[in-house]
């Protein structure tokens, strides 16, 4: 008689997989990556495929040398998002052997070297983010103005291939600073807020994208729809968003407040740099990321506090990077610390006491209910 | 009326297909297999011998102890064996059960009615649903009479009639329901007599209009008696869910519903109160869904109890595939069979035998991505992903610390898990496990006591021969003395 081997319940399941998120996020991705091709070239295009070839080959080459099923650990397509993410993150006229270096450090010591997907207690992406700009800061901070596709100055398809592999001898002279780089500078130079803005930046360019920055970090409309078409098909919940970008709202208004000619108000914050990008796709990432709900919302209002102290105080203009990776590291603690209330307890795990107190005045409430 | 809302759970394909399907009565079969042990508690103890005439209703095994419940005759025929039969239970294992060859004749036995069950005593009420072998017959099987005590006990201010039936593809529940709110209604009259209770919710979730107008339509005299609409949403058909749902209070932590005054019985349980005190029937047959991609033709049978789940399938036309999986119970919650050759108990509401499509049987289990889908699902507030993890490595004294005791094993969990992790069946191992390592624990303290005493014991019987040989070496010497003196006596003389 053949071996016959029980099956725990339940015995049916639901519809989603592991792939089916990342292709979802990818899907979610898709319109500022578009958009970013557009307003930037070819060359865009180059970046995000390289750095995705970059991390298939590297994820294959580290689950084979672990002695892992291959098929099944880049199937899930968890390498190729990260890849995806890494890019967005990138200036997008960067040299070729950015992409690499960069899919590389993320995909082999980001994710592979802590046991792969589901194991890796920082962010890959922004590992590899956090590497490239402290290894390279001149190519990760080499912002090319926006050339629209088909526009004069737009790069042919050859052209773009050149400036990819092989450089741009006059770079300068087609790039400028990002409107939190230009900040940073001059208000340690002593400019007032209202002599560097004008020029730079307006709420029109903020939301729809046409200025200076990486692929992700320019049309914050764009990520913010992808955003909450995640939210709507439930594959990340409001918690960490909304306190994240309530944060740095909250604390920029304050300042702004305190000193509108030292400090830029909340919808500057809000719609430059990578926040945007930040608070839906990267602090979002589960592995990273705290369980419970109230961690969740600690998790993202420290991201966002974070990230207002290091742009607004520290030796970067942007801190999206830095502020998810260390809270990355506060996870744990988080989670430790931050569980959600048990059915029948209460917070301390103590069985619920319905003969004392406010409890006992619910019970008596409630049996003085009628039908 | 105000309803609160429990934390998580799931909205899994209803697969409701048999709900407009009226209940048609299963044949009776030739042989009936009657399991001593269909409840929680302590098994039935025979009272009839092999080769005995019994009369349908006669009663078969008497209850032992406080929670037990006895089993009686579906049909009237000869008692061919009292020996090991498959139970129903995924292992598959035998239990011992009473055989009943039927003869046809559905003869009764005599049945005691009284003229008013209403005129009956609370106790007395409830000592005759424990006589009828009535057990909640949701899918827990606990005696029900003990809970129809807990009134003369504690005051219970409320009684949820439980007509969730959250499971995805039963519809035994819903048909009972819509075909027979009369007999409900009664049933739960009474049951709200024997709790000395004035009031009674009867919960059915918003999937089941036909269900919720009949019971109004029954109940509309009774003004203690109110059919609430719930949302339908898994495990809504959970007690303590239920009970959240209902009154916003919760179940304190390893209490019962009693606890806070509040009692929950099944539909089912509330028609076979009902048929026990109004015409004197035990429970003795019931209503199962049979269903699933797999089935010819889905049905809701009345089942006698004990006939075997294989003639089931086979009255409704058979197998049109072979099945992935047979289940008794829901595909939520139920058990995995080996085989069909298991008999219907008084706790089965389906039998289902399931494709593997509607399954949407997952791939090998992948690693945990910590998405949390399982931590916003859990009814309960627990971590799954974190108990998991380590209830996996072993350590299950972290997963109790994470709240393991207080899972309700609904299977919530893996059903959202996208990595398709066996959530729910690392809780199962780890509580086993647990209990294993407590009884360990327990006999090596018996154990350990049991050579302390011993050790005692030797060192009594050890001192007892010291002193008895110290006393013998006293008396020998004092004698000697004494002889010595008497001979002293006799030279001096």
């Amino acid at each position: 008689m053949k071996q016959y081997i029980p099956t725990p319940s339940p015995h049916t399941h639901g519809s989603l997989s592991v792939a089916r998120i990342m292709l979802t996020v990818w899907l979610a991705l898709l319109p500022a990556s578009l958009y970013a091709i557009y307003l930037f070239g070819w060359p865009v295009l180059n970046l995000l495929l390289l750095t995705a070839a970059t991390a298939l080959l590297a994820e294959a080459a580290t689950l084979w040398l672990a002695g892992k099923d291959i098929r099944r650990g880049i199937g899930d397509g968890s390498g190729l998002l990260t890849a995806w993410l890494l890019a967005m993150t990138l200036p997008p006229w960067a040299p070729w052997w950015i992409a690499v270096v960069g899919a590389l450090f993320a995909v082999v010591v980001g994710k592979q070297v802590f046991g792969g997907i589901g194991q890796n207690l920082f962010n890959p992406a922004m590992l590899g983010r956090v590497a490239l700009l402290i290894a390279f800061p001149l190519e990760m901070t080499t912002w090319v103005s926006p050339q629209p596709l088909f526009s004069a100055a737009a790069p042919g398809f050859l052209d773009s291939l050149t400036i990819t592999f092989i450089g741009v001898p006059n770079i300068d002279a087609l790039s400028g600073a990002t409107v939190l780089g230009q900040m940073k500078t001059d208000l340690g130079r002593g400019v007032p807020l209202e002599a560097i803005l004008p020029g730079m930046f307006t709420l029109q360019q903020g939301a729809v994208g046409e200025m200076r920055g990486s692929l992700g970090e320019t049309s914050a409309l764009l990520i913010l729809g992808g955003g909450l078409f995640l939210l709507l098909r439930r594959l990340i919940t409001w918690h960490i968003p909304v306190a994240m970008l309530g944060s740095v709202a909250l604390l920029s208004t304050l300042m702004h407040l305190i000193d509108p000619a030292r400090y830029a108000d909340a919808p500057l914050h809000l719609l430059s740099g990578g926040l945007m990008l930040g608070a839906f796709f990267i602090a979002t990432d589960p592995v990273g990321s705290p369980s419970s709900p109230r961690g969740q919302l600690l998790f993202g209002a420290a991201c966002g506090a974070l990230i207002y102290i290091i742009r607004t105080w520290a030796g970067f203009p942007e801190g999206v990077a830095f502020a998810v990776l260390l809270m990355n590291a506060a996870t744990p603690l988080i989670d430790h610390y931050l569980r959600p209330r048990i059915y029948g307890r209460d917070r301390e795990g103590k069985p619920l006491d319905y003969s004392r107190g406010a409890f006992a005045r619910r019970l008596e409430r409630y049996q003085g209910r009628r039908p | 009326m105000r309803l609160f809302r429990f934390k998580g759970g799931a909205h899994p394909d209803e697969h409701k297909v048999t709900t407009e399907l009226p209940i048609s009565r299963m044949p009776m079969p030739a042989r009936l297999y009657l399991p001593l042990q269909q409840h929680i508690g302590a098994p039935a103890v025979p009272v009839v011998k092999v080769g005995e005439r019994v009369l349908k209703g006669q009663l078969l095994a008497k209850a032992s102890g406080p929670v037990s419940a006895p089993v009686h005759a579906s049909t009237s025929g000869v008692v061919t064996a009292i020996d090991e039969f498959t139970a129903p239970h995924p292992s598959g294992l035998p239990v011992r059960s009473i055989v009943l060859e039927a003869d046809g004749k559905e003869e009764w036995g005599d049945n005691i009615v009284p003229i008013d069950p209403f005129k009956l005593s609370p106790e007395e009420i409830a000592k005759r649903v424990g006589e009828a072998g009535i057990v909640g017959m949701g899918g827990a099987a606990f005696p029900a009479a003990v809970k129809l005590n807990l009134g003369s006990r504690q005051r219970i201010h409320t009684l949820i009639i439980n007509g969730g039936e959250c499971e995805p593809y039963l519809t035994c529940d819903d048909r009972l329901m819509q075909e027979r709110p009369g007999p409900i209604i009664d049933g739960v009259l009474l049951m709200l007599k024997a709790l000395n209770c004035e009031r009674a919710f009867i919960a059915v979730e918003n999937n089941k209009p036909a269900a919720q107008s009949a019971l109004r339509e029954a109940c509309a005299a009774y003004p203690g008696i109110e059919v609430v609409g719930v949302p339908t949403r898994y495990p809504m058909g959970s007690e303590k869910q239920m009970i959240q749902t209902l009154t916003g209070l919760e179940v304190p932590a390893g209490g019962l519903g009693a606890d806070i005054g509040v009692i929950v019985h099944n539909v089912a349980t509330a028609y076979a109160v009902q048929e026990a005190l109004r015409h004197g029937r035990p429970l003795i047959s019931r209503i199962v869904t049979v269903s699933g991609g797999a089935i010819r033709t889905p049905a809701n049978l009345e089942v006698p109890l004990g006939t075997l789940a294989e003639e089931l399938v086979k009255f409704c036309g058979g197998l049109s595939e072979t099945p992935q999986r047979q289940l008794l119970g829901g595909p939520m919650m139920g058990t995995s069979l080996p085989h069909l050759e298991v008999p219907i108990v008084k706790g089965s509401n389906g039998v289902l035998a399931l494709s593997a499509a509607e399954m949407r049987l997952q791939p090998a289990p992948q690693p945990c991505i910590r998405c949390g889908r399982c931590v916003q699902a859990c009814p309960v507030g627990l971590l799954p992903l974190e108990m998991a993890a380590r209830a996996r490595n072993g350590k299950v004294e972290e997963a109790l610390d994470y709240g393991l005791m207080d899972c309700i094993a609904c299977g919530t969990c893996s059903y959202v898990c996208p990595a398709s992790i066996p959530l729910t069946q690392y809780f199962n191992f780890a509580k086993g496990e647990l209990a294993r390592k407590r009884s360990e624990a327990q006999k090596a303290d018996r154990t350990r006591e049991l050579a302390r005493a011993r050790q005692a014991r030797l060192e009594r019987e050890a001192e007892e021969k010291r002193e008895a040989a110290a006393r013998r070496k006293a008396e020998r010497e004092a004698k000697k003395r004494a002889e010595q003196a008497a001979a002293e006596q006799e030279a001096a003389s």
